[in-house]
């Protein structure tokens, strides 16, 4: 799976993605942010704050139920602030 | 039509091209974003704007097609910006035209509102000491919810 990180996410992180491999029990946007949050450190940190993280599946919009493969894209952003 | 780009974008050659795109139109409306000054106390200040490559332009051309079933519209132009950009600096040009200004004026706020709150740019602001991103505002959700279909 293609993972990547935007704005404060990335910043928190140190990193704009990784690749990974998505273990087999994980199979929504949910389930992974929370496998990501159990890293701890600055994973927890970046994922933790309640409605801060916002998922996209494929460079569309997606929530907490939103299925997710190993062969996805899933970016995981702040709300935006464009315009 | 929708583009992002770094570079700054001509408004003048923007609303020509889209006058004579057509002899039906009758009206064309406009919007133009600028970086404000945030340092208040005159101080340099610049803001660093963050895109997603890819889901921008494809949520862009979303909302785009999305005003275009809504309104009859004869042409419109989605131009927004990303990276470093100073006080008084253009972000993002919506322009639209219709037969009539109703359609041309809606549209184009349309455009504006929804793409705050749906195209994945995020802003940092920058000051001479410190820098943080732009929280998202609640309304700026108000505004993109006022289109939303009952």
């Amino acid at each position: 799976m293609k993972l990547l990180y935007f704005a404060s996410v990335r910043q928190t992180i140190g990193l704009s993605g990784e690749d990974i491999t998505l273990p087999g029990d994980i199979v929504d946007a949910g389930g992974l942010v929370e496998w990501l949050k159990r890293r701890g450190g600055v994973y927890a940190e970046a994922l933790s704050q309640p409605g801060h993280v916002r998922v996209a599946v494929n460079q569309a919009y997606g929530h907490a139920g939103t299925p997710v493969t190993d062969d996805d894209e899933v970016a995981l952003f702040p709300p935006v602030t464009g315009g | 039509m929708i583009r992002v780009q770094a570079e700054d974008f001509d408004i003048a050659a923007e609303m020509e091209a889209i006058a004579s795109h057509s002899t039906s139109l009758g009206a064309i409306a406009s919007f133009v974003g600028v970086v404000r000054d945030m340092a208040g106390d005159g101080g340099p200040s610049s803001m660093t704007l963050e895109h997603y490559p890819g889901m921008t332009e494809r949520m862009l051309r979303e909302i785009d097609e999305e005003a275009c079933r809504r309104w009859p519209l004869e042409a419109s132009l989605v131009i927004h910006r990303y990276g470093r950009l100073e006080p008084g600096d253009r972000i993002v040009l919506v322009v639209t035209a219709s037969a009539h200004r109703q359609a041309a004026l809606e549209a184009c706020a349309f455009l504006i509102d929804w793409l705050k709150t749906k195209a994945p740019f995020w802003k940092l602001e920058e000051t001479q000491d410190a820098s943080h991103w732009v929280e998202a505002r609640a309304r700026d959700d108000d505004a993109a919810a006022r289109w939303d279909k009952e």
